[in-house]
């Protein structure tokens, strides 16, 4: 058998159970533990029927067991500042799904290779992850001078901490979309819409561009679009690039993949899918850093 | 005692709309001073959309949030300075901002089933000592106690006042008693209307609204707006009046500052036409309009059948860039037929 790196996840609720669904089929990395603070938890129920590891100690349940290498931290934004340096101190490698974002911004297809090397990456937001591609796509071949995003998600798949705190979400994401982007200033907006059926995840993508080159743009996020739909399936393209004199319009969907949440939660499949992505390159790396140092 | 009824005068807020965003801030300045001579109790300024609203997807401003701030609050001497927020466009950096040029009153704006995203806002609106409502927009779309859930969310943050409001102007008058003698009931804060003219039912419904219990009411000098507009403040100081209820408004004075100062600086005239009456009739955001007619004319097809198939997909405020995908799929079925 593969060898596979261990790994755990910290917070069994909605995205900590769509990872571990996701991270059940992965090539790289093997799941050992689900850690909690709820011992009635359902999601700790859930994963040990699955067969993992659990526990209801939080973080020290895992500290210390040096077979886990990577830990994603689904919990939130207040608990992971106190996770991050213990995980550190530990020699875990930190994939932060919440927005504390202690380590820097990745996206999987624009700048986890610049950081591979980090013991703590942050997953951004959704609208982040589903649109900083484009943007970066698109300053690739037209220079983005500024950049702007629309998300609108269905009311349903916005639990209470990102509607508690939905500032959070518009500024963080406005910063990735330069530091990550490219993008020399970034607005993000969210909207959220309540219609049943719920709504698939949406996103508007305006860019103002120095080379509005109509030809390069649509390959370009072609490209992207093809690249981002190797670890979100559910992604797609719904308006290609409209150029209008400097302004780049490009519209895309996002179907979640069903595993464990409805496949309209897309917002939440693409933080899950892109969290597993960049676990995955990690694990990856460690297992062939592990084959040189056996050599 | 004559009742006394409190208007909120937004021609330099919904206004923006009817001029896609391009008052100057000597514009704005000349108004208000205007309206606050006039007596208007409060004057709602900014983008369209609120603080922070200037964008691709909004259109951009004449100027910035803080340019507008600056024009106005040095003009006021009685009006109390209002700002809209909508969580998920503006945040409270913005507010703060507001603040720190002597706004007094923030309007927290949300779809009318998620209160919940208004919290942190309201909260802060009362940190920094402003009197802080909660604004429940396309209330229309749900039924009386599912606002009467969310309003009591509003009340629940220590909002000070909960608005209904009529963002589609698709309501007709017995809609809005319901949901303001609910409301009214329900709660311990005033409530107030914000009615849209798309049905030519703006007057009739503030109306309806004041009659169920509502304190406070919002207009619009010439009622410039987004749609067909809203209820036309100077008309209102008159009805008001004749019906026996106090506002604090000097008739002439605010007629002056609508015909003379506001209705000269009008892009079009605010008329309910077949586009505005449709946004009315499929219970649309009533800012869709001019992004509408735009989108329309560049991808050749009828903004009636954009706006009726976005009331179709119960867009929600905000949705503007839906207007595109919407126009950019009609003009591709166009083309397969």
């Amino acid at each position: 058998m593969k060898k596979k790196i261990k790994a755990a996840i910290i917070g069994p609720g909605n995205i900590g159970m769509d990872l571990m669904f996701k991270l059940m089929e992965s090539e790289y990395i093997e799941l050992d533990t689900v850690v909690g603070i709820v011992p009635e938890s359902e999601g700790l129920a859930l994963a040990r029927k699955k067969g993992f590891n659990t526990s209801h100690e939080g973080i020290k349940s895992i500290l210390g067991n040096k077979e886990i290498k990577i830990v994603f931290d689904a919990t939130g934004a207040k608990p992971h500042l106190m996770h991050a340096p213990l995980l550190k101190e530990d020699g875990k490698i930190a994939i932060d799904l919440t927005p504390a974002a202690v380590g820097p911004y990745v996206a999987p297809t624009v700048n986890l290779d610049e950081h591979l090397d980090s013991p703590n990456v942050n997953m951004i937001t959704c609208g982040g992850q589903a649109t900083i591609p484009i943007v970066a796509a698109i300053n690739q071949v037209a220079d983005v001078e500024y950049a702007e995003i629309v998300a609108t998600i269905s009311s349903k798949s916005a639990g209470p901490g990102t509607r508690q705190n939905i500032d959070e979400f518009t500024q963080t994401t406005a910063k990735a979309l330069q530091v990550v982007g490219g993008a020399e200033r970034g607005k993000a907006i969210i909207i959220l819409n309540p219609a049943e059926p719920p709504i698939m995840m949406r996103d508007t993508i305006y860019t103002k561009v120095k080379n509005p080159d109509e030809k390069k743009i649509r390959e370009a996020v072609e490209n992207m679009v093809a690249k981002v739909q190797q670890h979100v399936p559910g992604y797609r393209l719904k308006v290609p690039p409209i150029v209008e004199g400097d302004k780049v319009t490009t519209m895309v969907e996002v179907e979640g993949a069903g595993h464990y949440l409805p496949k309209y939660s897309g917002n939440l499949d693409i933080e899950t899918a892109s969290a597993k992505a960049v676990g995955e390159r990690i694990a990856k790396k460690l297992l062939e850093d592990a084959v040189e140092e056996v050599l | 005692m004559k009742r006394h009824i409190r208007i909120v005068d937004t021609t330099l807020r919904d206004g923006m709309h009817a001029v896609s965003h391009q008052f100057t801030p000597d514009d704005m300045a000349e108004i208000a001073k205007g309206l606050d001579e006039a007596g208007i109790d409060t004057i709602e300024i900014g983008h369209g959309d609120g603080l922070g609203g200037s964008s691709f997807q909004y259109g951009f401003a004449k100027a910035t949030d803080e340019e507008y701030l600056k024009a106005v609050s040095s003009v006021l001497k009685n009006a109390k300075l209002d700002v809209l927020l909508l969580p998920g466009i503006g945040t409270k950096k913005e507010l703060e901002l507001a603040a720190k040029y002597n706004a007094k009153v923030a309007r927290v704006a949300t779809h009318v089933t998620e209160a919940d995203i208004g919290e942190q806002h309201i909260k802060l609106a009362k940190e920094l000592g402003m009197e802080a409502i909660g604004f429940l927009m396309m209330s229309h779309m749900v039924s009386p106690e599912k606002v009467v859930e969310q309003a009591k969310l509003f009340e629940s943050y220590g909002a000070d006042k909960v608005y209904i409001t009529d963002s589609a102007g698709a309501m007709t008058p017995k809609d809005v008693t319901a949901r303001i003698k609910a409301v009214k009931e329900a709660v311990s804060i005033p409530v107030g209307h914000h009615a849209h003219n798309n049905l030519s039912l703006a007057m009739a419904n503030s109306l309806a609204a004041i009659e169920a219990g509502a304190d406070m009411v919002d207009g619009t000098c010439k009622g410039l707006g987004a749609g067909a507009g809203n209820t036309q403040t100077e008309v209102l100081v008159a009805v008001l009046d004749k019906l026996g209820y106090e506002t604090g408004v000097d008739l002439y004075k605010i007629m002056d500052v609508a015909d003379d100062i506001v209705a000269p600086k009008m892009k079009r005239p605010q008329v309910i036409d077949k586009n505005s009456l449709s946004i009315g009739y499929a219970g649309v955001y009533g800012s869709f309009l001019l992004h509408s007619l735009r989108a329309a004319e560049k991808f050749g097809v009828d903004a009636r059948d954009i706006l009726v198939e976005l009331g179709k997909r119960k867009t929600v405020g905000g949705q503007e860039d839906m207007i595109v995908d919407v126009a950019y799929e009609l003009s591709q079925k166009k083309e397969a037929i």
